[in-house]
């Protein structure tokens, strides 16, 4: 392992930083060590607490223990403003424009040239802002609101505003998720052109060409700690990939073998303009498939598709013989689908409402007597599957959101294993609960698997999904581009595939 | 002259495309004042008295409460909050001018707009504090001080009515004096406007409203101070009910605990039908003094044009709707617009 990084030319350096969450520790030990005139890559796995090094360092969050110092001296950053004051600018993988404000507005809020009596001088701010995009070599309209902007174009009105105060270090948290080509092409020229005038620069991206393409040095995370930092030059992509992964896959995943039955779920040529193009695949009963990928390649944006939450272009649905309807998940239910979505306090969950309402949410026209809902009924039902399912909650009249992150899950689950469904597709099952829970939710997939239900995982964590899957479908940037079978399926043939390295897809 | 427009080669489509959009904006406000001068030149047409200098004068001083308060709730608006609260604060402020000349006849008027206007400025105070401190939602804070203040009114009038007689002569002067044909009351108003007109305009302060309003967490992000400007706003909106609560004593002379009671809905919809965005981040006070203009004309207008006081109340239903309506559409086309821009070889 290579040492700990102490270089004198450090220009902004985070040691032993540690964040917690109530109990989710998103940081445990960040390192790192900007140094000017150099781009540095930070990679690791989805969770690896790369975003919460970034707030630290945007001011967002205030640290528990560690330091910041900024040219050797100690900086406390209390907020976004401190930040920004401190020369650090932060890009962040979705723009945080106004959209009902200019474009020389959106750069220079809070910061307007003056003239006399303290007014904004609106010729100046112009100006500048066509100043700065002459910098940038692009064209854009100042006065035009940043309503409508294409994400490339939002990230050149962030860079020019990082500019305008001029930023002496300039974080790019996933920058170019959502270029095409070309636009990366030109953003990689504006941050050579940064480097070169001294800026120091932290750029994170799951894309191992770029990162190899543009940084000088890398440092690994994982589960929120720091892994190594190293000159790009003595490292390779199946070494850094090691030190991401770099976990066992151990016995928490208590697989067992089930042989698959017929297809239940088949997804034909399914293509949503500009989010996934030409998805195909099957689903057999008994079986566990993953879908796997980087955050942002289009898994979640299929299984609600398929599930009919949303819309789809062109292709098909069909369940155990007969084609669903587009964008009619009541359907999708009356054939026995079942989605656990992504987010469960937003999409899982009626965070308001008893434990027991959100169990049987459902199933309210099955257990309701002449359309009426009785309150037997539904503790019933509530009682039988959250005991099944060993749901720890002190009152099952409590509001749901007073139980754990875990438990919180298991309701979902419960919501959806009680309408018996045929297809279960369950988007990121274990995200964000602790690793008891973890288990018992793994052991209830490969339960269900053995009693014939088809099942369709998304996750971004590599152990779950080579622990859980029979096979494992990988999606980069909206496309299918590789099935692994249980046997083949590895930490780097998944992330190789995921990062668009297997050449046919690039 | 369309065939030449649409020959023009595409990227200077694209730029007309971006200052039309822009030119949209603007019609917002200019649609309202369309509006406004159409349903005066019928009503005139109808009845030519509708625009004689006595009716312009009632025109312009029935108009003076409700744009005042339509200024300061559209800087409320306009970083996505509301301020239900003004009404009530109005009838507080307006009890409490004439309690003052009831004590101390020969108090002087700057007196009273200093007590007025501190009174609600002090309301106003507690409603951003509780919005910004307990982050509690404007629309429950302001509702539940609605009641609040207006409680606080009846307790302290117990029934009480002040009567014109009771006022002294120079502030009643005051209500019905004009400067050049335009009532002394209505300038209070222009001035209101223009100074609200240029703070939000020209100072980063002003313009750090429009950025709360259009996306606060983005706010937040760039190191905006998003709970003090709200606090602000709430202030700034609570001191101008207090001043159109001065502003209503001295029109009307005689007061009572009920004064303002319901105005909080007309302000509301003078401001929305203004083109203020009721999400914030768009919309300017004069589009919101054109609002209330056109609402308070319209009150003035129907009975002339023989029309059931129902309708009034019909009309402005279906201005408000009307508004929202053009609202929706000329986002889509704003949105549809821009996005021809970035048409890509993708």
């Amino acid at each position: 392992m290579p040492e700990r990084p102490d270089h004198p030319a450090a220009l902004l350096a985070l040691s032993g930083v540690r964040k917690s969450f109530g109990a989710v520790h998103a940081l445990v030990d960040g390192q790192l060590e900007l140094r000017a005139g150099e781009v540095h890559a930070l990679v690791g796995e989805n969770g690896a607490g790369k975003s919460t090094l970034v707030k630290v360092l945007a001011g967002v969050h205030a640290p528990d223990e560690g330091s910041v110092t900024l040219d050797g001296q100690p900086l406390f950053l209390g907020g976004p403003a401190d930040a920004r004051a401190a020369g650090i600018a932060v890009i962040y993988q979705e723009p945080t424009l106004f959209p009902d404000l200019s474009v020389a507005e959106n750069i220079f809020m809070g910061r307007q040239p003056l003239r006399s009596l303290r007014r904004i001088d609106s010729a100046a701010m112009r100006r500048r802002t066509v100043e700065l995009f002459t910098g940038l070599g692009v064209r854009m309209d100042p006065d035009r609101p940043a309503r409508g902007l294409s994400i490339a174009d939002q990230q050149l009105v962030e860079i020019a505003k990082a500019l305008s105060f001029d930023a002496r270090v300039l974080v790019m948290d996933e920058p170019t998720a959502a270029l095409s080509g070309v636009e990366v092409e030109r953003l990689f020229a504006v941050v050579r052109s940064l480097r070169e005038a001294g800026a120091a620069i932290l750029f994170i991206s799951h894309r191992f060409d770029e990162v190899f393409a543009l940084c000088q040095r890398v440092t690994v995370m994982r589960d929120g700690r720091w892994v190594s930092t190293d000159p790009i030059e003595e490292l390779t992509v199946g070494q850094v990939v090691r030190r991401m992964v770099g976990r066992e896959v151990s016995q928490l995943y208590p697989r067992q073998d089930t042989d698959a039955g017929d297809v239940v779920l088949e997804v034909r040529d399914l293509t949503r303009a500009g989010v996934f193009d030409g998805v195909s695949f099957d689903v057999r009963a008994g079986e566990i498939v993953a879908l796997a990928g980087l955050v942002g390649a289009g898994r979640s944006e299929v299984v609600r598709a398929v599930f009919g939450v949303d819309r789809y272009d062109s292709g098909e649905v069909v369940v155990a013989g007969k084609r669903l309807p587009r964008g009619r998940p009541a359907a999708a239910m009356a054939a026995g689908v079942a989605l656990v979505p992504e987010d469960r306090r937003q999409q899982g969950l009626v965070m308001e409402l008893s434990i027991e309402r959100n169990a049987t949410l459902t199933r309210r026209w099955p257990l309701s007597r002449l359309g009426l809902l009785g309150p037997r009924a539904e503790r019933e039902a509530a009682y039988k599957w959250t005991q099944r399912l060993q749901v720890k909650a002190g009152h099952l009249a409590d509001p749901v959101s007073t139980l754990s992150g875990g438990n919180q899950q298991k309701v979902v689950l419960a919501k959806w294993l009680s309408t018996e469904p045929k297809v279960l597709i369950v988007d990121e099952p274990t995200r964000g609960i602790d690793v008891g829970t973890k288990a018992e939710v793994h052991r209830l997939m490969s339960q269900l698997a053995a009693d014939g239900v088809a099942v369709l995982m998304v996750s971004s964590e590599l152990p779950e999904v080579l622990g859980m899957a029979d096979r494992v479908l990988v999606m980069h940037e909206g496309r299918l581009v590789e099935q692994i079978a249980r046997d083949r399926a590895d930490e780097e043939s998944v992330m190789l595939a995921a990062t668009g390295q297997n050449g046919d897809a690039a | 002259m369309t065939a030449t427009k649409q020959a023009a080669p595409p990227p200077t489509r694209a730029r007309g495309d971006v200052r039309g959009a822009r030119r949209l904006f603007v019609v917002r406000e200019l649609g309202i004042a369309l509006a406004l001068v159409l349903l005066i030149a019928v009503t005139t047409i109808y009845n030519h008295r509708f625009l004689n200098a006595q009716s312009r004068k009632d025109l312009m001083l029935g108009a003076t409460i409700l744009v005042v308060l339509a200024v300061g709730q559209a800087i409320v608006v306009i970083t996505r909050n509301v301020d239900l609260s003004v009404g009530s604060v109005l009838g507080l402020s307006a009890f409490a001018t004439g309690k003052l000349f009831l004590a101390m006849p020969d108090a002087p008027i700057v007196l009273a707009f200093l007590a007025g206007v501190g009174l609600g400025l002090l309301c106003g105070v507690v409603n951003g504090a509780l919005i910004a401190l307990a982050r509690v939602p404007a629309l429950v804070v302001t509702l539940g001080t609605l009641y609040v203040f207006r409680g606080i009114d009846y307790s302290w009038a117990a029934g009480q009515q002040i009567n014109a007689a009771d006022m002294p002569a120079g502030f009643k002067r005051m209500g019905t004096q004009t400067l050049l044909g335009v009532p002394v009351l209505a300038l209070f108003a222009i001035g209101v406007l223009v100074v609200a007109g240029f703070y939000l305009r020209s100072y980063r302060s002003g313009r750090e409203m429009y950025a709360i309003g259009s996306d606060p967490a983005a706010a937040r992000l760039s190191g905006i101070p998003v709970g003090w400007r709200v606090f602000t706003a709430m202030a700034v909106s609570g001191g101008l009910a207090g001043l159109a609560g001065v502003l209503y004593a001295a029109r009307f002379g005689t007061l009572d605990a009920a004064a303002g009671n319901g105005i909080e809905l007309n302000v509301v919809a003078a401001v929305v039908v203004g083109g203020v965005a009721i999400f914030g981040g768009s919309g300017s006070v004069y589009g919101a003094a054109l609002g209330a203009l056109l609402l308070s004309t319209i009150g003035s207008a129907l009975p002339v044009l023989r029309i059931d006081p129902f309708w009034q109340q019909a009309v402005v239903g279906a201005l408000i709707l009307a508004a929202i309506g053009l609202d929706r559409a000329l986002t889509a086309r704003i949105a549809q617009r821009l996005r021809g821009r970035r048409a890509r070889g993708a």
